[in-house]
């Protein structure tokens, strides 16, 4: 869909926000809808996309872990090259500018694995503008090293001690916050999730991923990707590589975190296992109780542990547009494992669910067929986590 | 003529203006809530709104938080809050409001829930999380069964109240100033701005209720002053709650109300 007017993916989506964000939310979109056609806009982000983030990022052919796999040729989307490490960058350059041109004074953003908290500093730093980030308790210690960062980048961060101290309550936070500051204050939201536009704007930022695999793909191979994949929490990585592929035959793969399994109660796959509801201004697939309590979740990914999605996800899956599977804990490891000793490529931990799929999916193509995907961001975030993880299962 | 329409009407002729009260059901746990309903209309309360717990209160300030999150740690339940709701409704023909987020009635369905908080003596909702945007289905589900109370804020335009006005039924709810509930701010000049602006738009058609942040009998009475149809106090009685024993409860939330209630009668 390329411009839901009313913010609306079939049923999902939508505004569901306190009155006193209504004009915030107005004043956002209009200024979206106009700066997204300004030719001053387009070229200075362009620029910082270009030059400071490093765009575009390689498609590299994996041909180690291809082998391995022993079918498809699967390819990598290097958004881990990305200066912050880390996919978040397109979209934090997109609307960091934009609050500059709204002239916001004062940036706030949520965080989980603390990847957007960090893209975020970095761009209000180069823009000279002032940003603070809430980022579950939880999070900030399993991610102590991001905290650091962001302080370091002049990013003050607010750990989140409410609810279940992640990146759900991360953004209840932040929205709080833009409630009490509306005036001056803008909500740089990290996903594709919120209320309308959010879910569409944070797209089109990401959208430069899947542009850049059609291109890339068609001078490799003159055609579309037989297969995409990208790993799926809010979903806005995903969204950026599914989005210009969807009017064409590629096959599109989202992939969740189904942690401890699916049929336990630990884990993140929202539209695998999840329901319709309305949570952070959108409606969309949720995991929720029986008396619609949104419930907690597990991944061994902090960027994954999300119990909503982004709402153009849920339309998608309704749709059958996109297939959504998912990766276990034990999956990943190996995935993360795999990809670092054949590769010698540590992928974020969120990256990890998608090429796991991607090796299942390649042990069951063709040769000649070829898979791409998003390696959403790098891992070196994760290693102490995985050390943990490992230690812990004794399995090195 | 709802409930909520009568109490208004009733107290119009009474020179009086509406005090409502906010307390959280299941907190301090679920028998407190009996006591402390029975203070409130013991000290004169007109109408209670009746917070039901959610998981992800993102308009509540760290006060209905607790609250929100202690009552759910007790264990309540859309049936144990209706069972309270029935006992209320038993003892009292007090207007009854529930407050809570969309998720709760869309997940159970808005026809489904509505007609069962009906059953059990509600009144009205007040959804914070709910725009007039995506109310559709919500408006039809609740027709000639409750009343929807919309929110308006200091920064709506005119335009757009006018347009909530006609979404609303039983009182518009103007949230005093820009953050959570609770939250002290003390009164703002574009407060009493805002109360005039919307009185001027709403021309009488529907009562104004003023909430967030109103704590003391004081500020009672500087917003009905400033021309409030009624005001809304809450996160001041979960204060309360917090810090009373038990078996004074029902005491001492009667005395507070009474001096809220004071500022509300015009002489």
């Amino acid at each position: 869909m390329k411009y839901p007017k009313d913010g609306k993916f079939g049923e999902f989506g939508g505004k569901y926000i306190p009155e006193t964000l209504v004009p915030a939310i107005e004043e956002l979109e209009e200024n979206y809808l106009k700066f997204k056609e300004n030719k001053e806009f387009k070229k200075e982000l362009d620029y910082y996309l270009k030059q400071y983030a490093g765009r575009p990022t390689p498609l590299y052919y994996a041909k180690n872990l291809t082998e391995k796999c022993g079918g498809a040729k699967i390819y990598l989307k290097r958004e881990d090259l990305l200066h912050g490490g880390a996919h978040k960058i397109n979209n934090t350059l997109g609307q960091a500018l934009l609050a500059k041109k709204m002239n916001k004074k004062r940036i706030i953003a949520e965080t989980g694995a603390g990847q957007h908290g960090v893209a975020t500093a970095m761009a209000c730093a180069v823009l000279g503008m002032k940003s603070e980030v809430y980022m579950g308790y939880k999070d900030t210690i399993r991610q102590k090293l991001n905290v650091y960062r962001m302080n370091m980048l002049g990013s003050k961060v607010h750990p989140v001690k409410s609810g279940s101290k992640t990146l759900k309550d991360a953004i209840n936070e932040a929205i709080r916050d833009w409630i009490t500051n509306v005036e001056d204050t803008y909500y740089l939201l990290g996903s594709a999730v919120g209320p309308h536009p959010y879910p569409v704007m944070v797209r089109d930022f990401q959208s430069v991923i899947g542009e850049e695999i059609k291109t890339q793909m068609k001078k490799l191979s003159n055609k579309t990707p037989d297969t995409v994949i990208a790993c799926v929490g809010g979903g806005s990585n995903a969204i950026g590589t599914f989005y210009p592929l969807v009017d064409t035959n590629t096959e599109i793969i989202g992939v969740e975190a189904a942690g401890k399994g699916l049929k336990s109660k630990y884990h993140s796959a929202t539209l695998s296992a999840g329901s319709k509801g309305v949570l952070h201004g959108m409606m969309t697939y949720l995991l929720q109780d029986d008396e619609g309590q949104v419930t907690e979740t597990h991944s061994i990914s902090a960027g994954l542990d999300y119990p909503g999605v982004g709402p153009e996800h849920a339309y998608l899956k309704d749709t059958n547009r996109v297939k959504y599977h998912s990766a276990t804990d034990v999956e990943v490891i190996d995935a993360f494992l795999m990809l670092t000793r054949t590769e010698g490529i540590i992928p974020a931990l969120e990256s990890a669910h998608a090429i796991a799929e991607a090796m299942k999916v390649a042990r069951k193509s063709k040769k000649s067929e070829s898979i791409v995907v998003t390696l959403s961001g790098r891992g070196d975030k994760d290693v102490e986590e995985v050390q943990r993880y490992l230690s812990k299962n004794d399995k090195n | 003529m709802t409930r909520i329409n009568e109490k208004f009407a009733e107290l119009s002729t009474k020179n009086e203006k509406a005090l409502i009260t906010y307390i959280m059901v299941g907190y301090p746990n679920e028998s407190a809530t009996l006591s402390i309903v029975r203070g409130l209309i013991k000290g004169g309360a007109d109408i209670v709104e009746l917070g039901f717990p959610f998981s992800d209160p993102l308009a509540d300030g760290p006060v209905i938080q607790n609250a929100s999150t202690v009552s759910l740690n007790n264990g309540t339940k859309i049936k144990s809050f209706f069972n309270i709701v029935k006992k209320i409704r038993s003892e009292t023909d007090i207007p009854l409001v529930l407050m809570t987020y969309t998720n709760i009635l869309y997940h159970k369905g808005y026809t489904n829930f509505i007609s069962e908080a009906k059953k059990a003596g509600i009144d009205g909702f007040i959804l914070p999380d709910m725009s007039i945007e995506e109310s559709k289905e919500y408006i039809e589900s609740a027709k000639n069964m409750a009343d929807t109370i919309f929110l308006i804020s200091p920064n709506t335009t005119k335009s757009r109240i006018e347009k909530i006005v006609k979404t609303s039924s039983g009182f518009l709810y103007l949230v005093a100033v820009y953050g959570t509930t609770g939250i002290k701010t003390g009164i703002q000049n574009y407060t009493l701005k805002a109360i005039k602006e919307v009185k001027k738009i709403t021309n009488g058609k529907i009562p104004i209720g003023v909430g967030f942040g109103v704590s003391t009998p004081e500020d009672v009475q500087k917003y009905i002053a400033a021309g409030a149809d009624a005001v809304i106090v809450g996160s001041a009685f979960l204060k309360l709650i917090e810090k009373t024993p038990k078996n004074s409860l029902e005491k001492n939330i009667t005395s507070f109300t009474k001096s809220l209630k004071k500022q509300t009668i015009l002489k």
